[in-house]
């Protein structure tokens, strides 16, 4: 097989596909995003609560989408949750360094090493936009662009 | 009939894949399989020799100058007017109106014929099964003139019921606008019954040509519709170019919607007047070269046997059809009888921007998406399908290669 194709979807993004991490609905979210790629119709929607030391609580995402998107969207909350809002804006960063293909800047080792699965879409140019789309929803949230419950 | 044998038509695929430079070049190494031409068919060399050889030798502005140079290329865009008109069988070459695009084709009827005929609660008649570019002018024209979109479903099967359609078309209809050929579905709509349901109440109708240009032998007068909207791009011509095939009647009450030179016929401090149609409809320097390379397209279609190159289409959707039946995982989606060579389908577990990316890696383009029909999405409750669309160069040993390649993309997904 190809082996851009072998690294894209490789064990790890099948699994968080197939069966995501935090995927559901959260009671009383502080902060919701919608998000919406144009090109495919996916939509996706990332609920978070955060608590009043600016930390993430809970995060649960709901939608319908491609192996890239669910994954990274898996991925995202898995990743999150516990931390500081300030922790994730950098954490999406260096996130979309990575699958642009640019040079990552501000992670730690071990957040490196686990959005690595994610390093093969930069191979895929036309599939940038599915990886990146939880990240931006999320971010949009917690920017309050169409918060559901202000804290 | 065999993958590698000969198709009982009298149309040889082979022989005209010469024609398309782009179909010998390697995609990752791999042949190149192009099955996305419904978005877009490739362009053969007498298309992209014709522009070139017009903008080499014969090329200035139309229309204007006495120089001997605008003389020749107003002659050849006129000509491609009539090529266009014996294309569609049009009773005048007035008729012919050249936009952009179909879009634009559309757009124009919109903004041009029926909003000044739209009063608040008149209907649009119109189908699930549209692109967004025979969607969109309409809700226009709700946002602004207060029209009501009356919807009118397909079967399961993909297939239009015309006394559904005839149903909902009441006294406040002022259009029926509806495709001759759904890009997703590739269903043949039966425009003709379609026209002559509507006028017997008379209601015009705009007809989608974008796909149904390319597939059908359009003969606009016994289809009777009042207008036809096509784009060059689809029937192997260049972007930037379409038509809006409208009755003479029509595009004589119709306001110019445009306004620029070229579509005039005098203008003074205080007033001006418009030009008669189709040139009304033209303002501004029209798509002059690429008016010469559909012209060069239609005549390409035209060098073939068109019923034989039908013929061969079906042949490779049946081919498909029966292709895709092993594989228990995907849902075909659009079986109309007769429909014409688009095979949209979705997958269980494989989000069709993931097959399509596999499909590419082994040569093979496919669109993926909602292909600008999101009604029809929700309607059959899906977000995107995978589509196929076959054209004329496409062969049995390509429709394998796609069947091979999803079930690869089975393996790596499933």
């Amino acid at each position: 097989m190809d082996d851009s194709l072998r690294e894209l979807y490789q064990e790890v993004i099948l699994d968080h596909s197939k069966h995501p991490r935090h995927f559901g609905k959260l009671e009383h979210p502080t902060h919701t995003g919608q998000g919406y790629n144009p090109l495919c119709g996916d939509r996706v929607t990332v609920n978070l609560l955060v608590d009043k030391d600016g930390r993430i609580a809970d995060v649960k995402f709901e939608g319908k989408g491609c192996a890239i998107s669910q994954a990274s969207a898996s991925l995202m909350t898995d990743m999150i949750a516990g931390r500081t809002v300030a922790q994730a804006e950098k954490l999406m960063g260096g996130f979309i360094n990575l699958v642009k293909g640019e040079t990552v800047k501000g992670l730690d080792e071990d957040d490196r090493e686990r959005l690595d699965v994610m390093a093969g879409v930069s191979a895929f140019p036309m599939r940038v936009k599915c990886a990146t789309l939880a990240w931006h929803t999320m971010k949009s949230a917690l920017e309050g662009g169409d918060a559901a419950a202000s804290p | 009939m065999t993958a590698q044998g000969k198709i009982d038509t009298a149309f040889d695929p082979m022989a005209a894949r010469v024609d398309f430079p782009i179909l010998s070049k390697q995609i990752y190494g791999k042949p190149l399989v192009y099955l996305d031409n419904g978005a877009s068919a490739q362009k053969p060399r007498q298309v992209l020799d014709a522009m070139r050889d017009f903008a080499s030798s014969e090329y200035a502005n139309v229309h204007r100058g006495v120089h001997y140079l605008s003389a020749a290329a107003t002659d050849r865009y006129e000509a491609a007017r009539r090529t266009v008109q014996k294309f569609l069988n049009a009773g005048s070459e007035d008729e012919i109106v050249f936009t952009k695009g179909g879009t634009e084709a559309i757009n124009l009827v919109a903004y041009s014929y029926l909003m000044p005929r739209i009063q608040p609660g008149d209907e649009i008649v119109l189908t699930v099964m549209e692109h967004h570019s025979n969607i969109v002018p309409w809700h226009f024209l709700r946002e602004r003139n207060g029209a009501v979109l009356k919807w009118v479903d397909v079967r399961d099967d993909g297939s239009l019921d015309i006394e559904a359609l005839d149903a909902a078309i009441g006294p406040k209809t002022k259009l029926v606008a509806v495709a001759h050929i759904s890009n997703v579905l590739g269903t043949l709509t039966p425009l003709k019954e379609i026209a002559a349901r509507a006028h017997a109440k008379g209601v015009p109708v705009l007809a989608d040509g974008c796909q149904g240009a390319v597939h059908e032998i359009v003969d606009v007068r016994d289809l009777d519709v009042d207008f036809y909207a096509l784009t060059g791009h689809k029937l192997y011509g260049p972007t930037g170019i379409g038509v809006l095939y409208a009755k003479k009647a029509h595009l004589k009450a119709m306001r110019p919607f445009n306004g620029g030179g070229e579509m005039i016929r005098e203008v003074t401090r205080d007033a001006v007047t418009y030009a008669d149609p189709p040139a009304r409809f033209e303002a501004g320097t029209p798509p002059i070269i690429e008016s010469v390379g559909l012209a060069a397209a239609l005549d390409y279609m035209n060098s073939f046997d068109r019923v034989a190159v039908k013929a061969h289409e079906h042949d490779l959707l049946t081919y498909a059809r029966e292709g895709v039946r092993q594989f228990n995982w995907l849902r075909v989606i659009g079986d109309a009888p007769g429909k014409a060579s688009i095979l949209s389908f979705e997958a269980d577990g494989m989000h069709a921007h993931d097959l399509a990316t596999i499909l590419d890696r082994e040569g093979v383009a496919v669109r993926a998406g909602h292909h600008c029909a999101q009604p029809l999405m929700e309607r059959f409750g899906v977000a995107s399908t995978t589509r196929a669309s076959f054209a004329l160069y496409n062969t049995r040993q390509e429709v394998d290669v796609m069947l091979a390649a999803l079930a690869k993309a089975r393996k790596i997904l499933g």
